[in-house]
């Protein structure tokens, strides 16, 4: 353990992908420890998936270096194969096939690995093992996906995605799947654009943006790397503020105002919202709604970019 | 991994069979629709008996000698009821005495079974009054079969289902899986990719027995249809014909991304050979002009190796021609589909 969590399983150098005028992949770096579970972070369009992908031998780079496992795709894409475990975003599975079918096939494709239905077993999928792929829930065909991933007993775990479009308890339930394999000593590379998710998963994060990695690092040193650790918001209804007035208030880093809806990042939370209230009182604005939470990754995004992750 | 059950080629042609027979539609223009068109055309299109003529005589001596005419059948009917009879069409002719000894024939000459009729009556009449014929002439009947309008149909139906399966089967199968992504999940895994391909081919030579086993012994048992060549050459060709169109269907498939465009695309492909190709009616109906064009496409040449193994008994040097076209069409067509693939 000791000398595996010093080796990269995955190195990434300068990595760049151009599709037609559209630069997808803007010369990025990326390092992966043996046994971390690390995020790429970021909105649709970020270059996640083209990154990913570059990794998992499906795309070539136009330049850029990838090793996986000390090995590279040009030269062992064989090897390689049978280490990796790839699940990709919204593939869809043959819905005529029973999950232990599907299993069976994609066993078939690996020297060594669990089986079919040890597979089924560590997915939760018992119930469903004869049940055919075409009537299973969404959160039940991600975690099939996310065995035939598995099947191959991975060095090198990628999963694209992989709660999009799920509701909540399904997300949970598949969180806590993939917390079993970052127990178990798996390496991951997640991609999403769910802060909470890299934050509840990801031992290491790289935040994505227009192709290019604009911060990295442990979920804890990017939320303290802008410097604040509360978020409040707050609408005033429709009366006009003065911004500049709150913004002069001390501990307060950076007001943003959107939809009639204020929200300012501030270091103490016990010193800025008596400041808002008496602030508020002095400008004679009626205060409508008032929030705070912890900062977040989400936190960290708006104040790199001055948008919003999910901001489409 | 020493048990074929779990080798990769094994369990991709086991998912190929399971996708077909979970899908009724499928099974249904595969094997059951060519049979129920071969039902019912060669219901449609059956050789009638040769017809016998249904007459009346008034005399027992008239009915007696044109009884000796075995095309017709005779009724000895008192006057009225014969000329009753003659009126509303229950028989073709009547034929009575004149008081003068000679014979005369009441039919409507616009009615061809009435000349007909007449013909052969007045043949049975002078033949019994002792005519001696000049020239004797004797008849050998041809009515075997092979020649029939559902001998001629079958092969055409077997070379359609071989193309039309090929080309659905392989397009269909290949564009769903590129448009829901499973085809790059596929080789994201050490899959080597021409096992992909190669479970297509598996799967489509086990079809190949149902697809030509079924019509052939349905032909064979409901209506007699020939199997005059060699078993072994009538398996070659249609294995040669499944390959050639195998290899049109993944080039057809190479790079579509909807189902949309595939039907169109496969449709376009195979419709007009349909018409051309002589699966209902002889490609000779089209103009010479146009004939090696016709003769140059794949399902012609299934189609008139079938027919001339089954219907004429020809070997593999009698079929060389169209596997030689076959051949071409394969070779050509994969080295394309190969080109031009996409796994995504």
């Amino acid at each position: 353990m000791q000398e595996q969590a010093t080796k990269a399983a995955l190195r990434v150098r300068t990595l760049r992908k151009t599709y037609k005028d559209v630069v997808a992949v803007d010369g990025i770096d990326l390092q992966v420890h043996a046994g971390e579970c690390f995020g790429l972070l970021g909105p649709n369009g970020a270059g996640k998936t083209t990154t990913i992908e570059i990794c998992e031998g499906l795309t070539e780079p136009d330049s850029g270096e990838v090793e996986l496992l000390g090995l590279h795709w040009n030269a062992d894409s064989e090897a390689l194969r049978q280490r990796l475990g790839i699940q990709l975003q919204e593939t869809q599975l043959s819905d005529k096939l029973t999950v232990l079918e599907t299993l069976q096939l994609f066993r078939s494709f690996f020297r060594q690995g669990p089986g079919a239905e040890e597979a089924i077993q560590k997915v939760q999928l018992e119930e469903k093992r004869e049940a055919r792929v075409g009537n299973l829930s969404g959160g039940q065909k991600q975690r099939l996906a996310l065995a035939c991933a598995l099947v191959g007993d991975p060095d090198l775990l990628f999963l694209d995605e992989p709660t999009t479009g799920l509701d909540p308890q399904a997300r949970r339930q598949l969180w806590d799947l993939i917390d079993e394999f970052k127990l178990a000593g798996r390496t991951i590379l997640l991609t999403t654009h769910y802060m909470e998710e890299a934050e509840v998963l990801c031992d290491r994060v790289a935040i994505m943006d227009h192709g290019k990695v604009i911060s990295q690092g442990t979920p804890r040193e990017l939320i303290a790397s802008i410097g604040v650790e509360h978020v409040v918001e707050f609408s005033a209804g429709n009366t006009t503020l003065d911004l500049a007035g709150i913004s002069r208030m001390p501990g307060v880093r950076d007001v943003r105002s959107e939809n009639g809806s204020v929200s300012m990042q501030v270091t103490e939370l016990h010193r800025a919202v008596p400041a808002l209230l008496a602030e508020l009182g002095r400008q004679g604005v009626p205060l409508t709604e008032l929030r705070t939470h912890s900062a977040t990754l989400e936190d960290v995004f708006v104040h790199l970019t001055g948008r919003h992750l999910r901001d489409e | 991994m020493s048990k074929i059950s779990e080798h990769s080629l094994f369990q991709l042609t086991l998912m190929r069979m399971r996708e077909f027979i979970r899908e009724p539609e499928a099974l249904f223009w595969a094997l059951i629709f060519p049979i129920a068109l071969a039902a019912g055309l060669g219901i449609a299109f059956r050789n009638q008996p040769p017809q016998v003529l249904t007459i009346a005589a008034v005399t027992p001596r008239l009915a007696d000698a044109l009884r000796q005419e075995k095309l017709l059948a005779v009724m000895q009917l008192p006057p009225v009821v014969a000329e009753q009879s003659l009126r509303t069409g229950k028989v073709v002719l009547l034929a009575e005495p004149a008081p003068d000894g000679s014979v005369v024939y009441r039919y409507d000459d616009t009615n061809p079974e009435g000349r007909q009729a007449r013909m052969l009556a007045d043949q049975a009449i002078q033949r019994a009054s002792g005519r001696q014929d000049p020239v004797t002439g004797s008849d050998k009947i041809m009515r075997e079969p092979g020649s029939r309008y559902i001998d001629f149909l079958i092969p055409g139906l077997i070379g359609m289902g071989i193309m039309g399966n090929a080309v659905w089967g392989l397009g269909f199968a290949i564009v769903d899986a590129r448009r829901k992504k499973l085809l790059k999940r596929i080789i994201a895994t050490p899959m080597p990719k021409h096992y992909y391909l190669l479970s297509f081919l598996f799967w489509r030579l086990l079809l190949l027995v149902v697809e030509v086993g079924v019509p052939l012994a349905f032909g064979a048992l409901v209506f007699g249809v020939p199997l005059r060549g060699s078993a072994l050459a009538l398996v070659a060709i249609s294995i040669l014909g499944a390959l050639a169109f195998s290899a049109l269907g993944l080039l057809v498939a190479s790079r579509v991304k909807t189902i949309e465009a595939i039907s169109g695309l496969a449709n376009a492909t195979m419709v007009p050979m349909w018409i051309v190709s002589g699966v209902f009616f002889s490609s000779q109906r089209f103009p010479d002009s146009v004939q090696p064009l016709i003769k140059a496409l794949p399902l012609t040449a299934v189609i008139d190796a079938l027919r001339a193994n089954m219907l004429q008994g020809a070997g593999f040097a009698q079929m060389a021609p169209q596997a030689a076209v076959l051949g071409a069409w394969m070779v050509v067509c994969f080295g394309l589909a190969l080109k031009l693939f996409r796994w995504r």
